[in-house]
């Protein structure tokens, strides 16, 4: 019996500590939760700190008219410009032309369970998942010397990025085919339009701002991608702009990496100062995409 | 029907591609002196193959990349997930979105400007950290794939089902409880194929890791010294123009190759977990 009565005592203790701790405990936690989300915001503050704190000095218009110089003052990007310019455009239209076929073909024409719909699936993760470097073996290989041998080229350098920006495009396309309800096609069947007139005509009109904000998420990865560039001669020294898919080429990135890796300090701040338009060029694009998403969100 | 077949094209035309040239190499090179040697100076005269230095340097920086970027992403996501306000979480995914947009190029100039001298000098006491260190291409990559990290683990936390949550707090559980008591078993799947997706992320990492931890292949596990990663090897190579046919560029294939299989794998693994350990609810 007395026990019982001490036992109370030291069980509500019990119980005070616990819960003293609990909430010490949770405290903690969210401290830990908020170092490392302050962490996130940080990294991005210092990063386009530092960048415009080098490269505040060169960011004048003579930076984006001027080509290449062994002097830093006079050192310009505009080839890299023109080069980025040809080089995503390129690839942006011909990877959206083939994203496109490939959605179509596998949500409106393709049986769902089939294995080669499965494979082809797969095999699209799989490509997502490649190293980007990789890519640039590949087009070394195949592209740039090999049986195409187009060389160290616009051109080369579009086709390695059209199939590395192809998995994002596709899968892309393929979220906003699925998004038209299908009452929509049926709609249109039962006004007599063929399987082709419904896709082209009321299908893919309806999926347009999902596949164009996908497009442009993929285009920003070409823009700023420069692991299989630096295998495809892109860090050649240029110093005109490109006049066609034959041309030798460079792009921001390269110039980018090239400037970065010089030990001159004033070098080092035309590189900043590129990458300053690189990330301005990068920022209108998501602007863009953001745009085209409100604008036409539409609820069926 | 054509188009469509293009995808399984490009990834037969990867594999075509890394197969041929890897084989010339290794009737010039040995498997043994690859997996047997431990120095690495393919392009010098007269060269040494061991692939060691390559292997010891991607995992270093993989490893060190992996600690910053798994338990910030899972940080930020529980705080996404379960404390952050509407109004915070509508300012906080923006910035996230930014980081994951910003290229990797511009990474490697943090790295080189802030993250080398204003953090890795300092906080790495073992040796002296000079200009170029496998901890400095470690801790960038890190934060380079914190978004991504974030956002996969964000995704699986919020394929928990609502009452188990609900269920948690009506027993009297702290948030904090919940996080780590219902939520992360039940995401659990999901997390870990997160992890191994950031892994395959750090070890294809290219620019940062040329610029940042410099272009020699040591074979040592001090992260402080300067280290070369099977990815920024091919990078480095490619810089220099290697005739077609001759080892050099040949030894770029044989990297290629043993990279490409690394990722495949742990892409693969990634997506196993994904299917096999995945709790489902109704």
């Amino acid at each position: 019996m007395s026990s019982v009565v001490s036992a109370q005592p030291v069980a509500t203790d019990l119980h005070d500590t616990t819960s003293r701790s609990r909430k010490n405990l949770d405290k903690l936690f969210l401290g830990g939760l908020w170092i490392f989300t302050l962490l996130a915001i940080i990294t991005l503050v210092t990063l386009v700190g530092t960048t415009l704190l080098k490269g505040y000095s060169r960011l004048n218009l003579s930076l984006i008219t001027n080509f290449p110089s062994p002097f830093p003052e006079d050192a310009g990007i505009q080839a890299a410009i023109f080069g980025s310019i040809w080089v995503v455009v390129t690839s942006g239209l011909v990877s959206l032309f083939i994203a496109m076929g490939t959605a179509i073909y596998l949500e409106e024409f393709a049986d769902q369970g089939s294995r080669f719909n499965k494979l082809i699936t797969i095999n699209i993760q799989t490509l997502a998942g490649v190293p980007s470097i990789v890519f640039g073996i590949l087009g070394l290989a195949f592209v740039a010397r090999g049986w195409l041998g187009w060389g160290f080229t616009v051109g080369t350098a579009s086709a390695v990025l059209t199939m590395m920006v192809l998995p994002v495009m596709i899968v892309s396309a393929r979220e906003a085919l699925k998004a038209v309800p299908s009452s929509l096609r049926e709609g249109a069947y039962a006004l007599g339009a063929t399987r082709w007139q419904t896709i082209v005509k009321q299908v893919v009109p309806s999926a347009i701002p999902g596949i164009a904000t996908g497009s442009i998420l993929g285009v920003s990865r070409a823009l700023g991608e420069s692991a299989p560039l630096i295998l495809l001669g892109a860090l050649a020294y240029v110093s005109s702009n490109p006049a066609g898919f034959d041309s030798d080429y460079t792009v921001l990135p390269l110039v980018i990496l090239k400037y970065t890796q010089e030990a001159q300090e004033e070098f080092q701040a035309v590189g900043a100062a590129a990458i300053i338009v690189l990330l301005v060029l990068l920022i209108a694009l998501n602007m863009i995409a953001i745009v085209i998403r409100d604008k036409s969100r539409k609820s069926w | 029907m054509i188009v469509a077949t293009s995808g399984v094209l490009v990834t037969t035309g990867v594999v075509v591609a890394l197969v041929r040239p890897t084989f010339d190499f290794f009737r010039a090179v040995s498997v043994t002196e690859f997996l047997g040697t431990t120095a690495w100076f393919p392009l010098y005269e007269p060269p040494d193959f061991g692939v060691w230095p390559l292997v010891i340097g991607t995992f270093s920086v993989m490893l060190v990349a992996v600690i910053i970027a798994v338990p910030g992403g899972l940080a930020i996501a529980f705080y996404l997930n379960q404390y952050a306000s509407d109004r915070v979480r509508r300012n906080l995914k923006p910035i996230l979105e930014i980081l994951a947009g910003v290229p990797t190029v511009v990474f490697g100039f943090f790295a080189i400007n802030f993250v080398g001298p204003n953090i890795a000098a300092k906080i790495w006491v073992f040796s002296d950290v000079g200009f170029y260190s496998a901890l400095s291409a470690g801790i960038t990559v890190g934060l380079m794939i914190l978004p991504m990290m974030t956002t996969l683990a964000e995704d699986a936390m919020a394929a928990v089902p609502r009452a188990l949550i609900e269920g948690s707090y009506a027993l009297g559980a702290t948030k904090r409880e919940t996080c780590t008591g219902v939520i992360f078993p039940a995401a659990l799947s999901g997390i870990i194929a997160a992890g191994v997706i950031a892994m395959s992320r750090a070890i294809g990492e290219t620019t940062i890791v040329l610029l940042a931890a410099g272009s020699t292949a040591n074979f040592s596990f001090d992260i402080g010294q300067p280290m070369q990663t099977m990815s920024s090897f091919i990078g480095f190579a490619g810089l220099g123009d290697q005739p077609t046919g001759s080892t050099g560029y040949q030894t770029i294939f044989a990297v290629g190759s043993l990279l490409f299989v690394i990722t495949f794998l742990l892409n693969m693994l990634s997506r196993r977990i994904v299917s096999k350990f995945r709790e489902v609810y109704e």
